[in-house]
C-alpha cells in the first residue's frame, strides 16, 4: 500500500515521459494517444513528481535501507541512459553547438533545486501547524539537498556562461535569484547549527524558511527589472523532439536522487533528534540529583 | 496596547541614545571608507553614492537591530512581557516601528555625510525622505523578527547578517535604484516602479513577520 500508489503514479509519469518520447524519437506517434504535447509533458512531470514525493513521505521513517537504495538505483539508471543520449545520440544544437549539451543536466538541476526548496517550504508550513517533528527532519533534508542542487546549478551555469556569454557570471534574474536563494538557505542551515534546543531550532528554521521562500519571486522580479540577459525560458513547443529524451531521463534521474538524499538526510536528522530529546542516562541523572 | 509597546521602545531608545550616536559614527565612518575603496574620482563617487549610502545604512542596521532585544534578554524580561494579557503582535509591531524610526533617523542623518563626501546632493528632499522611509521599513520588519531569534541564539553577531542580507536583496536593490534616480535625475520616469516594488516588499514582510512572530518568541 505504501509503495503501490506512488509506483502507479511513477509508472504513468514514465509512460508519458519516456515511452511516448521514444515513440516519437523512432516515428511511432500513435503511443501519444492523440494528446497534445503540452499535456503529455504536464502529465509526465506532474505524475513523476507527485509519485516521488508520495514515495518520500510514505517511506522516509521506515527502518529499512531498501527505499533509498531502490531510488538511487533507478536514478543511476536514468542518469546513465540520459547522459548517453545527451552526449552521443542527440544532435548538437544549431547555434550553440556542443556547449548546449550542459542543458541536459542544467535544466533538470534547476527544476529539482526549486522543487527541493518548495518541499522545504511546505514542510515548514506543515510543521508550524501541527508541530510534528518528523516534518522538521524532512525540512532539514530538503533544505540541505536544495542547497547542494542550487550550488551545482550556479557552477553549471557559470561553466555554460563562459563560452556562451564570455563571462562566468552575469546579473541575470534567474542566476541572481538562485544565488540569493542559495545564500538564504545556507543562512538557515547555519541557524540550525547555532541553536541547541530542538524545539526552538525547529520553529525558528521553519519561520526562516517561510520568510526566505516568500522572497524568491520578489528577488526574481526585482532583478528582472534591474537587468536581463538570460535566454527566454523554453517550453515543450520550443524544445525540439530530439532533446526531450535526455532531458527527461536526467530530470527523473535527478528527481530520484534528490528524493533518496532527502530520505537519508531526514532519517539522520530524526535519529539525532531522538537522541537529543531522550532523557539523560540514569547515572548522569543521579549525579545531577546528588549535586 | 500597540501604543504602550511603542512608547516603551521609544523610551528605551531615548535612554540609550549614546549607542545610537555610536552607530551613526559607525555609518559615517563606513561612508568615508567606501570612498577610499573607489579612489578620489569624484564622478564615480557621485555615481555610486546611493549604493554607498544604503550599504552604510545596512551595515549599521545590523548593529541597531542586534541591540534592539538586549533589554528583553536581561533578567528574562521577554517572558514577563509575554505574560501580559495582550496580543504578541502588538509587541512585535511596537518594536518594528521603533526600529524603523531609528533606522530612518540614521538614514536621514547619513544623507548630509553623503552629500559632503560624494558631492551627491539633491533638492528633491521629499522624495529622498520617502525612499529612505520605505527602504528602512523593508529592513526593519524582517530584521526585527530575525533579531528576536538570533538574540536568543549563540553567535548572534554572525547569524543576524547571515540571515538578513540575502533576504533584503530586493529592498536594497530598489532603494539604491530609487535613491540614485532621485540624486542623478530620472529622465525615463522609472522612480514610480521602484517605489511600488519597495511598497510591495514592505507590505508583504510587515504582514508576514507579524503573523509569524508569536512562533518565534513563544515556547
Amino acid at each position: 500500500m505504501k509503495t503501490a500508489f506512488p509506483a502507479i503514479l511513477l509508472a504513468i509519469g514514465a509512460y508519458f515521459g519516456f515511452v511516448v518520447a521514444v515513440g516519437q524519437f523512432h516515428g511511432m506517434p500513435g503511443l501519444a494517444l492523440g494528446l497534445p504535447s503540452g499535456l503529455i509533458a504536464t502529465l509526465a512531470a506532474g505524475c513523476g513528481v507527485a509519485g516521488a514525493i508520495w514515495f518520500l513521505f510514505a517511506n522516509d521513517h521506515v527502518d529499512s535501507w531498501r527505499p533509498p537504495q531502490i531510488l538511487i538505483g533507478l536514478a543511476l539508471l536514468c542518469l546513465g541512459f540520459g547522459s548517453y543520449y545527451g552526449l552521443f545520440v542527440a544532435p548538437p544544437e544549431q547555434f550553440m553547438g556542443e556547449v548546449q549539451r550542459i542543458m541536459y543536466v542544467h535544466v533538470p538541476t534547476a527544476w529539482n533545486a526549486l522543487l527541493a526548496m518548495t518541499l522545504a517550504f511546505a514542510c515548514a508550513v506543515i510543521f508550524l501547524f501541527n508541530g510534528d517533528f518528523k516534518w522538521d527532519s524532512r525540512m532539514e533534508g530538503a533544505i540541505e539537498t536544495g542547497v547542494v542542487l542550487a550550488f551545482l546549478l550556479c557552477c553549471q551555469g557559470a561553466i555554460w556562461a563562459k563560452p556562451t556569454w564570455g563571462v562566468w557570471w552575469d546579473w541575470d534574474p534567474r542566476l541572481t535569484t538562485t544565488a540569493v536563494l542559495l545564500f538564504a538557505f545556507l543562512g538557515i542551515l547555519a541557524l540550525r547549527k547555532f541553536v541547541e534546543d530542538p524545539a526552538r531550532r525547529a520553529i525558528w528554521s521553519a519561520v526562516a524558511t517561510i520568510i526566505a521562500y516568500v522572497d524568491v519571486p520578489i528577488v526574481y522580479f526585482s532583478v528582472r527589472w534591474w537587468n536581463s540577459l538570460h535566454q527566454q525560458q523554453s517550453n515543450p513547443g520550443t524544445v525540439s523532439k530530439q532533446f526531450w529524451l535526455p532531458l527527461r531521463l536526467n530530470a527523473f534521474g535527478i528527481l530520484f536522487l534528490m528524493v533518496a538524499f532527502i530520505m537519508l538526510r531526514a532519517r539522520i536528522a530524526s535519529l539525532r533528534l531522538k537522541q537529543e530529546m531522550a532523557p539523560p542516562m540514569a547515572e548522569i541523572a543521579e549525579l545531577g540529583e546528588a549535586v | 496596547m500597540l501604543a504602550a509597546a511603542l512608547r516603551k521602545e521609544l523610551l528605551l531608545q531615548w535612554k540609550t541614545r549614546t549607542q545610537m550616536m555610536a552607530v551613526f559614527v559607525f555609518g559615517a565612518t563606513s561612508l568615508l571608507l567606501f570612498s577610499f575603496a573607489v579612489g578620489p574620482n569624484s564622478e564615480a563617487l557621485r555615481l555610486y553614492s546611493a549604493g554607498f549610502l544604503w550599504l552604510g545604512l545596512l551595515l549599521s542596521s545590523t548593529l541597531t537591530l542586534a541591540e534592539s532585544f538586549q533589554a528583553e534578554m536581561e533578567n528574562r524580561a521577554l517572558e514577563g512581557l509575554l505574560l501580559l494579557p495582550s496580543d504578541v503582535r502588538a509587541l512585535y509591531y511596537g518594536k518594528a516601528i521603533a526600529n524603523w524610526f531609528q533606522l530612518a533617523l540614521l538614514g536621514v542623518g547619513l544623507v548630509p555625510v553623503m552629500v559632503v563626501l560624494y558631492d551627491a546632493g539633491t533638492t528633491d528632499l521629499l522624495r529622498l525622505l520617502a525612499v529612505i522611509l520605505l527602504g528602512t521599513a523593508g529592513l526593519s520588519a524582517p530584521g526585527t523578527l530575525y533579531a528576536a531569534m538570533t538574540s536568543q541564539a549563540r553567535a548572534k553577531q554572525t547569524l543576524l547578517p547571515l540571515l538578513l542580507f540575502p533576504l533584503i536583496v530586493p529592498a536594497l536593490l530598489a532603494s539604491v535604484k530609487a535613491t540614485s534616480l532621485v540624486i542623478l535625475g530620472d529622465p525615463m520616469k522609472q522612480l514610480p516602479s521602484w517605489i511600488s516594488l519597495l511598497t510591495a516588499f514592505d507590505a508583504i514582510y510587515w504582514s508576514l513577520c507579524g503573523l509569524l512572530y508569536h512562533h518565534v518568541v513563544e515556547e
